[in-house]
């Protein structure tokens, strides 16, 4: 790999321990992965932020970082374990705690806005068209490739870390336009409406094309929330990180031979597959974290009524600001649902506490299951609430 | 003997008894990072102790915070000796970038079995199996 004068004095050591230990892993991962050169990244998200995923080796590994290592571009975090503010509330223990607030600190020594969440594109995080960033966080990843056409691989913590730090990521894989064609055209027969019929869609595409690049057909609109809910659960379920949608998402794209097709039964067996029909005794909703308008058609739905389960409203915590100015938070709080920032369902440390998770996520319900080993159900937030209300 | 070329991928040298699996491994949620044991239920080496082995397996899957279950491992002491892949993948291979372990890939790994003493010499490329 051919690096510049600079390059090759940060991975010799001369800007400190931070850059050169970041530059060894840059470097490495370019010369397996046969990059040429080393390119400049606009923004980084960094995973890897639970105390739960990390460990103390992990939080050790970052306060190492932390001594001499700053952010050289705008560098956001994925969900932590626990509500930073609110953890007491949510049942986090007092010891995890501690250690959580450390892996935050670490981070926010080294400059990363600690923000801690899966939509850094609802906080600010948004280059323009055509940028190359250094984003973790699969449904992250999927969303800037497919809808903001930003140029990302599918990084880890430590890669993602290593891209913030030195403002590099080595040029393979997604950042190069021959690898971002469609390779499968899938043609989408069934009615499109809300964010299950989103999620679904997701999941069987996911299932059916794997890590497949898709050029989907026959989806007439899509908002930001729907097309959310679809990065989540496709590469949850197939492990892409790009598609392209027909007449929504802006990248260009050559036209596969292959095609693939996706009916209304499908789209059904998909929804009942994500369904065990127990009785769910935690509600959540927010993964990936809310949108504002989000947040704002689930409190005008709570207003005047009383949650009777443990409800969990997950999103990021600058929406969290905006919508207490609206009077959203109030409302929401005033049912008994819990706001649930910088965390979710999927990351915190609730094995065992509950056994049924009721959700309108098609992710969530994968890592409820795997991660949480919890029953699950999967339903529209209108029904959610009604439920969780009734 | 054998001796198998393959790529570097971190650098090293290593001996030990190889543990060869014919599916990916998953170090987040398929093995448990105190113990060394996969742990992923219906994964051909559930049960087995993955501490001290060259553990040949195809490729690496699963969540990117595997990386940090690797790194936690080796600071344990219930990592690998070293890593053999067929393909590497970005999971495996910052996994063993930042905890040091020696990897080689591109390695036909259908030549090796379980219990062959392996050294593993990733600074030339290549494994001998004994």
């Amino acid at each position: 790999m051919q690096l510049t004068k600079e390059e090759q004095e940060m991975l010799d050591g001369k800007y400190g321990n931070a850059v050169k230990s970041s530059m060894n892993i840059l470097v490495s991962l370019g010369e397996i992965f046969g990059a040429k050169r080393l390119i400049d990244v606009a923004s980084v998200q960094i995973a890897g932020v639970s105390y739960h995923n990390l460990g103390d080796a992990g939080l050790d590994y970052l306060a190492d970082l932390a001594k001499d290592g700053k952010v050289r571009v705008l560098t956001t975090l994925n969900p932590a374990g626990m509500d930073m503010e609110n953890w007491k509330a949510l049942g986090i223990p007092e010891d995890f705690a501690d250690k959580q607030i450390k892996v935050i600190e670490a981070f926010k020594k080294m400059g990363v806005v600690t923000t801690c969440t899966c939509t850094p594109y609802f906080i600010g995080n948004v280059p323009h068209y055509g940028q190359n960033v250094s984003w973790a966080e699969s449904s992250a990843v999927c969303y800037a490739n497919s809808v903001l056409g930003l140029k990302t691989n599918r990084e880890g913590g430590p890669s993602a870390l290593a891209s913030a730090l030195t403002g590099k990521t080595p040029e393979f894989g997604m950042h190069l336009d021959e690898n971002r064609q469609a390779e499968v055209i899938v043609n989408v027969d069934a009615g499109m409406e809300t964010i299950t019929d989103f999620g679904a869609l997701g999941y069987v595409i996911g299932k059916k094309i794997g890590k497949k690049i898709a050029l989907i057909r026959g989806i007439e609109k899509a908002s930001v929330e729907q097309l959310k809910s679809f990065c989540a659960s496709i590469a949850t379920y197939g492990g892409t990180a790009l598609f392209h949608m027909e007449g929504i998402t802006p990248n260009k794209t050559t036209v596969p031979k292959d095609s693939v097709d996706v009916s209304q039964p499908e789209l059904d067996k998909a929804k009942e597959e994500m369904n065990d029909g127990e009785e769910p005794d935690i509600y959540a909703i927010g993964c990936p974290h809310l949108s504002l308008k989000e947040v704002e058609d689930i409190a005008k739905r709570l207003e005047g009524k009383k949650v009777k389960k443990e409800m969990w409203i997950c999103v990021a915590r600058p929406i969290k600001r905006t919508a207490e100015q609206m009077g959203y938070i109030k409302t929401i709080e005033d049912s008994g649902a819990k706001i649930a920032c910088d965390t979710c369902m999927v990351v915190a440390p609730i094995k065992g506490r509950f056994k049924c998770l009721a959700t309108d996520s098609a992710k969530g319900c994968f890592y409820g299951r795997g991660k949480n080993s919890f029953k699950v159900v999967f339903r529209e937030i209108p029904e959610l609430i009604e439920e969780a209300t009734k | 003997m054998t001796e198998l070329k393959g790529r570097k991928v971190m650098v090293g040298k290593a001996e030990g008894e190889a543990l060869v699996s014919t599916d990916g491994i998953s170090f987040y949620g398929g093995v448990d990072t105190e113990t060394g044991k996969v742990v992923e239920k219906g994964h051909p080496l559930e049960g087995q102790c993955v501490t001290g082995k060259v553990l040949v397996f195809p490729t690496g899957k699963g969540s990117t915070v595997g990386s940090y279950a690797i790194y936690d491992m080796k600071k344990r002491g219930t990592a690998p000796a070293a890593i053999v892949n067929k393909e590497i993948e970005t999971i495996i291979a910052v996994g063993v970038i930042i905890s040091e372990i020696p990897c080689v890939d591109q390695i036909d790994i259908k030549k090796i079995k379980t219990g062959d003493k392996v050294s593993v010499d990733a600074d030339n490329s290549k494994i001998t199996v004994n």
